[in-house]
């Protein structure tokens, strides 16, 4: 087996435009939530979410990019190539026709589907554009990231709701590991910050109207995010050998299915994905030092996460940290895993834990050290990364310091 | 149909039970109704009435709308539609 390491990532979101950015904005404990804008936005009832700011696609792509790129594939070719870019990696030869991309994302082209329904039901127009198909498909960052970066090895998108990207990163981490792929792009985009996007949600009236506050007592809900995370996953011996700067190591993955409830989390399904990451990982419980939580900030996930990780971590649950940073930069749905996993890369090269923002009441349900409301500086050998999707189906990646 | 017999009826179609099986001291629980089928009911009543119930399924305490059982949420849902304009 192949160790593998992280040599690279990118990120667009709520908190910035590039990974310093996050980090700076994770460490001051800031938050990208705020009004919501776009078309039709008074008819909602949820009006906030964590919507990327700033980002003009005129300028950055031409107008035939424009043409075929949803908001979610935008978002994925940006941190895409900041991932690259800062790895240093080039793909020619052998290495290019043996890496791929595996990406997450729960809805894909969401505000395609939204603005060409809006053109044919609401403006009772008959015709579409022709790519309409091919912008909005799931596949379709994945696709663009392999056309962008020449990566001819196996390329595919994962949809698992809110695990897609923790699902992607355990899947581009099974190729490396086991020597199928010498590298991969990997991580998950999201952008459902429109119209139907965010009206669906309201449906199931979980979503706060003023904030996100995970782990707290007054918790009310969740709140939307959007944006991407893409890392460059890299076999350990070839990033050493080319002198990669290694962000950290990737050392286990557990997936796990409920099989109870369409929506409602449980306690054994989380457990046994945590557990089952750490033995897969070699790591004993009383190592890891953090863990990014789900922490959707809803009354059912926050106290589930909790007693799962008190069933795994027994009295040691006292002594790690879990924070969860979708109080900062919201729920990116299938992007979310690949934007936290960021929260776990600084805790374990900077020494700084992501604050739990928006913290005010403490809850006996959730009575772990939830790093309320300002950054901590901490020494963290081993994190976890958690995500528990809607459909009962939870994926927890494993990374240690190099 | 009076607004307890429409409220009744969305009530017992939810539970899967006839209308003469659900009481006003009937609670969700007694009928056997979870939280995905209370968001259900609330949107179905909704539609019937043409109105906004507040409700908020992380804090179904905190809301304005009382949902103890069937007498609460047709008083509740009485008030909404006298309410409307």
């Amino acid at each position: 087996m192949k160790r593998v390491v992280i040599t690279g990532a990118g990120t667009i979101n709520s908190l910035g435009h590039s990974v310093p950015d996050t980090f700076e904005a994770m460490r001051e404990g800031r938050c990208g939530i705020s009004e919501l804008e776009f078309r039709d936005v008074e008819r909602l009832s949820i009006q906030i979410g964590g919507q990327v700011r700033g980002f003009e696609a005129e300028g950055r792509f031409n107008r035939q990019q424009m043409s075929l790129y949803d908001r979610f594939t935008q978002f994925t070719l940006t941190a895409a190539k900041e991932a690259i870019d800062q790895s240093g990696i080039e793909f020619h030869g052998e290495l290019a026709a043996r890496s791929g991309v595996v990406l997450g994302t729960a809805g894909g082209g969401v505000s395609t589907w939204d603005d060409n329904y809006r053109s044919v039901y609401e403006d009772g127009k008959n015709r579409v554009h022709p790519f309409v198909v091919p912008k909005l498909m799931n596949n379709a960052a994945a696709s663009h990231v392999s056309m962008e970066h020449n990566l001819k090895g196996p390329s595919f998108t994962v949809s698992t709701a809110c695990a897609s990207s923790n699902h992607a990163m355990a899947l581009a981490f099974q190729m490396v590991r086991s020597g199928a792929a010498p590298a991969m792009l990997t991580g998950g985009s999201e952008s459902m910050l429109c119209f139907g996007g965010v009206k669906a949600w309201e449906g199931l009236r979980v979503m706060s109207k003023d904030a996100c506050r995970p782990f707290s007592a007054n918790r009310n809900g969740m709140v939307q995010g959007e944006g991407a995370g893409i890392f460059v996953f890299e076999e350990y011996d070839r990033a050493r050998a080319r002198g990669a700067d290694i962000l950290c190591e990737v050392v286990g993955f557990a997936m796990s299915s409920d099989a109870t409830d369409i929506v409602m989390p449980s306690k054994q399904g989380a457990a046994r994905a945590m557990s089952g990451a750490l033995a897969d990982a070699r790591l004993d419980a009383d190592q890891v030092g953090y863990i990014n939580a789900h922490g959707t900030g809803t009354a059912a996930n926050d106290k589930t996460e909790c007693a799962a990780v008190a069933d795994v971590f027994g009295p040691h649950a006292d002594d790690l940290m879990i924070s969860s940073t979708k109080s900062m930069h919201g729920h990116l749905i299938g992007g979310t895993g690949a934007v936290e996993l960021l929260a776990c890369i600084m805790a374990l090269r900077d020494g700084v834990i992501a604050p739990t923002i928006g913290y005010e009441e403490p809850d006996p349900e959730c009575a772990l050290d939830v790093v309320p409301n300002d950054a901590r500086e901490a020494k963290v050998a081993v994190a976890l990364s958690n995500a528990f999707a809607f459909g009962g189906l939870n994926a927890v990646l494993a990374l240690k310091k190099v | 149909m009076s607004i307890t017999d429409r409220v009744i009826a969305i009530i017992a179609e939810q539970a899967v039970l006839e209308p003469s099986d659900v009481t006003p001291e009937s609670t969700l629980e007694d009928l056997g109704i979870d939280s995905l089928g209370l968001v259900e009911s609330i949107f179905a009543i909704e539609e019937e009435f043409d109105i906004s119930v507040p409700f908020n399924a992380n804090e179904p305490e905190a809301s304005d709308f009382d949902i103890s059982n069937v007498a609460a949420i047709i008083t509740g849902i009485e008030k909404l539609v006298s309410e409307k304009v």
